[in-house]
């Protein structure tokens, strides 16, 4: 049997203040590679502090993460910087695409950063994600200079050129209208069909999430529910 | 780390206005510092270059003489004391093979011996007191530049053949050929043709100084065979100290040094670097602040950016490069223009004041070291006031930087 793309064993999370809050309840989650998962939740739940546990941008104050069978609580920053780099996609509900790069310089900056330089095989492997993503035309814009939907579908192919064993998504289509945000969520679709890669989207729409294969309902730091969708 | 560069690069172009006020600010910076140090070292060489042009640039000596008074009455007990009595003219001992180890000595250019003592020139009814030199015409103007300052006549000291400055022919009314008369002490005083009128740019050397043959200055002085000091000229005038404290060592006799002998002159000169390096430093911390509070300013708005790719797999010492990058492009920038702009104040300056020969009074040295002095303070500037906004920056939490509003 493969290693699951992320296993959560028993996350907790507090946080130190006059009090110390709890804001995870012993989160024990598993997803395996090429599940197309959403994560739902009223606001406050939980959900971006699980994301950001789940994404190695926070620590758990107790539990074990495992992003492809590496246990990342060992794990020093520059371990999971690492980790993060390699396994990890990110898109997010603002593009945070660099201004001043190009559409192709953004997506290519994964590649960059892993391997210290941009290369010819880089160029290559971005062209393909943008391909991927239907925005090959748009590669030489700034990418301040595309439009919302343009820069999320920029933002997704960044996310998947260095195919990351999971993609997560935070709010990708918050800030984009109906029709824009059924295009990105479509593309993921496809993009997650042809490569098989792992998809873990936060989101509040009831209506993308009822499209994903499985949705967890995080609500007051617990999951509440984990359906998937009938085969 | 070709990437942090990349990112680095255009994150300074998308800067726009705010990078290149940060490079016109590196510029003004890097000008003044170049500007300041060239006038500074201009005018310091000058004033160095005048004075020890009719100057050796270490003196060797006798030490002057020290008597012990041992006079003490029967019966009672008294500390001896020690006191100067007036000194007289004495030679040097075995001064050739003195003059021959100098010339061994690391960082010795020329030596030359001089006879050297007080003395009355006569002409018709005026006299005046003078320096009588007794030189070595092949050794002295190796030691001091008489050569190029003869302004009419030749250094020619063979028999009695003497050369004098412009203002004691000036006082005497003697032109070369003409005759005047030396005195030492109560002798009978010596004729002396003028073979030549030097202006070594001094009023008191060219009223004073009468140059003779070493010969006759031992003869007149009464040292015969002897020579009352060497004159030393070294390669760098700043070691003079130092060598002449190594000679004093060797020799125990007394040696001075120029820097030791016009103190008065040394004091300006240390004020002057003073104020230089005070105006450098001031100058310096001004620009690296400026610099240091727009890239803070910078990574407060790139936070998001920062926090995207840190998520992304970039770890802080690449943050950290980015931001430093920057620190030194604005740097590299600040000295490519500044040194520039430097340079042409400094040309500016140098053309303001000629001497009537046409050459200017204060020559600025613009050598590499001063373009390249100048562009490493920049980079350093810009280097080392980008590390704190660059330290902020790989401190982020990409998490809380994401969210960033």
């Amino acid at each position: 049997m493969s290693n699951p793309a992320l296993e959560l064993s028993n996350v907790t999370k507090d946080y130190a203040g006059a009090v110390i809050t709890r804001v995870l309840h012993g989160i024990s989650v598993r997803i395996d590679v090429g599940e197309f998962v959403a994560l739902v939740g009223p606001s406050g739940s939980g959900k971006s502090t699980l994301l950001n546990i789940i994404g190695l941008l926070d620590r758990p104050s107790s539990g074990s993460v495992f992003v492809t069978g590496i246990d990342t609580g060992p794990l020093d920053d520059h371990g999971r910087t690492r980790l993060r780099g390699k396994s990890l996609g990110f898109v997010f509900q603002f593009h945070h695409l660099l201004g001043a790069l190009t559409t192709l310089e953004n997506v290519m900056m994964p590649l960059a950063i892993a391997s210290g330089s941009m290369n010819k095989h880089h160029q290559e492997r971005a062209h393909e994600a943008l391909r991927a993503v239907d925005l090959l035309h748009r590669k030489d814009t700034l990418a301040r200079s595309l439009s919302g939907g343009e820069q999320q579908r920029a933002a997704i192919a960044r996310a998947l050129v260095h195919e990351p064993s999971l993609l997560l998504a935070d709010e990708p289509t918050g800030n984009l209208d109906r029709r824009t945000s059924d295009t990105v969520f479509q593309l993921m679709r496809s993009i997650h069909q042809r490569l098989g890669t792992s998809f873990l989207i936060v989101t509040h729409d009831q209506r993308l999430a009822a499209r994903c294969d499985r949705v967890i309902t995080v609500a007051d730091g617990r999951i509440e529910s984990d359906e998937r969708a009938a085969p | 780390m070709w990437t942090d560069i990349f990112l680095a690069w255009r994150f300074f172009r998308d800067g726009r206005a705010q990078s290149w006020l940060l490079v016109a600010g590196a510029t003004v910076g890097v000008s003044v510092v170049f500007f300041i140090t060239a006038l500074i070292d201009a005018v310091q060489t000058t004033m160095v270059a005048q004075t020890l042009d009719v100057l050796p640039h270490i003196v060797v000596r006798r030490p002057d003489q020290t008597l012990r008074n041992t006079g003490t009455k029967p019966g009672s007990v008294e500390f001896a004391s020690l006191f100067q009595p007036a000194q007289r003219l004495r030679s040097l001992e075995s001064w050739p093979a003195l003059m021959a180890e100098i010339e061994r000595f690391d960082g010795v250019l020329a030596v030359s011996p001089t006879a050297t003592g007080p003395a009355m020139a006569t002409r018709a009814t005026a006299t005046r007191a003078v320096t009588l030199m007794g030189i070595d015409a092949e050794r002295f103007p190796k030691v001091i530049r008489v050569t190029p300052r003869i302004k009419s006549g030749i250094l020619a000291l063979d028999g009695n053949r003497a050369v004098i400055g412009t203002e004691l022919a000036n006082d005497f009314g003697v032109n070369v050929g003409d005759r005047l008369q030396i005195a030492v002490e109560s002798k009978p005083s010596t004729s002396f043709h003028v073979s030549g009128i030097f202006d070594l740019g001094n009023k008191d050397v060219n009223r004073r100084w009468v140059l003779v043959s070493l010969r006759q200055g031992q003869t007149l002085l009464n040292l015969p065979g002897g020579v009352s000091a060497l004159d030393i000229r070294v390669k760098d005038i700043w070691a003079a100290d130092s060598l002449a404290d190594a000679l004093q060592r060797r020799t125990r006799l007394r040696v001075d040094s120029w820097m030791a002998t016009n103190s008065q002159l040394m004091v300006g000169l240390k004020s002057q670097a003073g104020s230089r390096d005070m105006i450098r430093i001031l100058v310096v911390v001004a620009v690296a602040m400026g610099i240091a509070s727009v890239l803070i300013v910078s990574v407060v708005q790139r936070s998001r950016q920062i926090g995207i790719l840190r998520a992304m797999g970039m770890p802080k010492s690449a943050i950290l490069r980015v931001f430093l990058w920057q620190g030194a492009a604005v740097g590299l920038f600040g000295a490519l223009f500044g040194s520039g702009l430097g340079a042409v104040f400094a040309w500016l300056f140098q053309h303001s004041a000629m001497n009537p020969d046409g050459t200017p009074t204060y020559p600025v040295d613009f050598s590499p070291n001063l373009f390249i002095g100048s562009g490493l303070v920049a980079l350093l500037t810009g280097l080392l006031s980008s590390l704190l906004p660059a330290g902020r920056a790989a401190k982020l939490d990409p998490a809380v930087a994401i969210r960033h509003e």
